[in-house]
């Protein structure tokens, strides 16, 4: 098993800001917008996302709920591993809402057609996006696209990303790693 | 732990502490979904259960038959009323003609104790006892101790102490596993003739007098008189046995501190308890029942995700 480093921690915030300054562009004050990070690791990039769209760009309120997909999966008893679920709250009525899913790695898609099922449960909104950190291209199983990308990569199958957080992992940084 | 240690529910005895806590863990998640607008995930949608009554329920049944349809399963009812059972097909029988519809689980409450540890050795899939006469009723007792954990915060060094008919009862019987196993201390009340003799070899306490048994516990978990398996008199009367043995308010507003108060229902209203302590803020039976979906759709799940393709 060999690593890379794909993206640094100085690298990443940069990301973070531009992925920040083109949310405001198109959602403004945020009032009839939604951020839902998806559970478990999109959670950590859409709060790091509000926290820098609240203390440097001073947008009073954003509404950010945390969907996890787990029982709206398309492979339950299919794989090896038992799937766990985590927690969902959201707090807030997503009717009518521009929501916009928050993830950090988009693959094959399937957590996004997850994501788009569950989220129905909530109301229906008037508009979902997608942001991603990492957008790994060719890979994918379904007609998914992201709206916003951090950076795209391609990485052959055996290939894994992981993005490690400094508040979860101890530090801010993201891995190619070859099986 | 993500995963159960057993592919059938059919007693809390053959559970360990870890598959406890997953079961409410996941129960948690189930009792958010169900407080949503759309209570309803597609997980099951390619798993077919049958809910197989060979006795009389309403609660439980009801509450398995919205768990599995909450989760998307198919579901199909079976009550033995109704059915070839009464024209002498034997249970195997019965439930092989079931499972050849391509069934992948099966619900089943029966009157004698052990029917689902036969049907689990016998049949293809995965079972799930509602009940077997007065063996185990292992559902009911999760739901009860995830009931406390959710009004108390914790299981663990709570007292809790069971008032009633503890001899007939399988939900005290599960209840008692159910409970040591999560670290918490158990009295059963009751007179003596309908306490089940060597129940302290369960390690629970055995308290006639009902006012002590009060003043000692945090819970109180009141079980109704079983009139459909009493043989014989256990006691003179009912005015007698709710004399010593119904809670009333006067009798709670005379302990020294608030206790929980529990029924499994179906309750009878003055009789083991007067209304106004089964409807008071005290009374967590229908936050009970509430939880039931919860923990049958954490239990079907799991038992479901070991089911392979």
């Amino acid at each position: 098993m060999s690593q890379k480093v794909l993206l640094s921690s100085k690298e990443i915030n940069i990301i973070l800001h531009r992925l920040a300054c083109q949310l405001l562009e198109n959602h403004m004050d945020f009032k009839d917008t939604v951020l839902i990070g998806l559970q478990p690791r999109g959670i950590f990039v859409a709060q790091r996302l509000k926290k820098i769209l609240q203390l440097e760009y001073g947008v009073k309120e954003i509404n950010l709920g945390l969907l996890d997909i787990t029982f709206y999966r398309d492979d339950f008893r299919r794989g090896d591993k038992p799937l766990e679920a985590n927690t969902t709250k959201i707090d807030f009525l997503v009717e009518d809402k521009k929501v916009v899913f928050i993830d950090d790695v988009l693959y094959t898609g399937r957590s996004i057609r997850a994501a788009l099922t569950a989220i129905q449960s909530f109301g229906r909104p008037q508009e979902i996006e997608l942001l991603t950190l990492i957008d790994r291209r060719f890979s994918r199983h379904l007609p998914i696209q992201p709206n916003y990308r951090g950076r795209q990569v391609d990485a052959i199958n055996d290939e894994k990303v992981k993005v490690m957080w400094e508040e979860n992992d101890g530090e801010d940084v993201i891995y190619l790693i070859n099986k | 732990m993500s995963e159960l240690s057993v592919r059938h529910l059919l007693g809390i005895k053959y559970l360990g502490e870890k598959d406890i806590q997953l079961i409410f863990e996941t129960a948690d998640h189930f009792k958010e979904v169900i407080n949503r607008s759309i209570k309803k995930v597609p997980s099951l949608r390619d798993i077919t259960i049958a809910n197989i009554f060979f006795e009389n329920s309403t609660r439980t049944k009801l509450s398995f038959e919205l768990a599995e349809k909450r989760l998307s399963a198919d579901v199909i009812n079976f009550s033995a009323g109704q059915s070839s059972v009464k024209k002498g097909e034997t249970l195997i029988d019965t439930v092989n003609n079931i499972l050849s519809m391509k069934v992948d689980m099966v619900v089943m409450r029966h009157p004698n104790p052990g029917a689902g540890i036969f049907l689990a050795k016998h049949v293809n899939a995965a079972i799930i006892n509602a009940g077997d006469g007065a063996h185990e009723h292992p559902t009911q007792a999760l739901l009860d101790s995830y009931s406390i954990r959710e009004k108390l915060g914790d299981v663990a060094d709570k007292k809790v102490v069971i008032v009633g008919d503890i001899l007939h009862s399988r939900v005290a019987l599960s209840n008692i596993f159910a409970l040591k196993l999560q670290g918490a201390e158990v009295k059963v009340c009751g007179p003596r003739t309908l306490l089940p003799k060597h129940v302290e070899s369960l390690g629970v306490g055995v308290e006639t007098d009902l006012q002590k048994a009060l003043n000692w516990c945090d819970v109180a978990n009141m079980l109704r008189i079983q009139n459909e398996r009493l043989d014989i008199n256990y006691f003179p009367t009912t005015r007698e046995y709710t004399q010593q043995y119904g809670v009333n308010r006067k009798l709670l507003d005379s302990l020294d501190k608030e206790i929980v108060i529990m029924h499994p229902g179906p309750i009878n209203r003055g009789v083991e308890i007067t209304s106004d302590v089964a409807d008071s803020k005290q009374s967590i039976i229908l936050n009970q029942v509430e939880n039931g979906v919860a923990i049958r759709m954490a239990v079907i799940y799991l038992l479901a995700s070991k089911i392979k393709q």
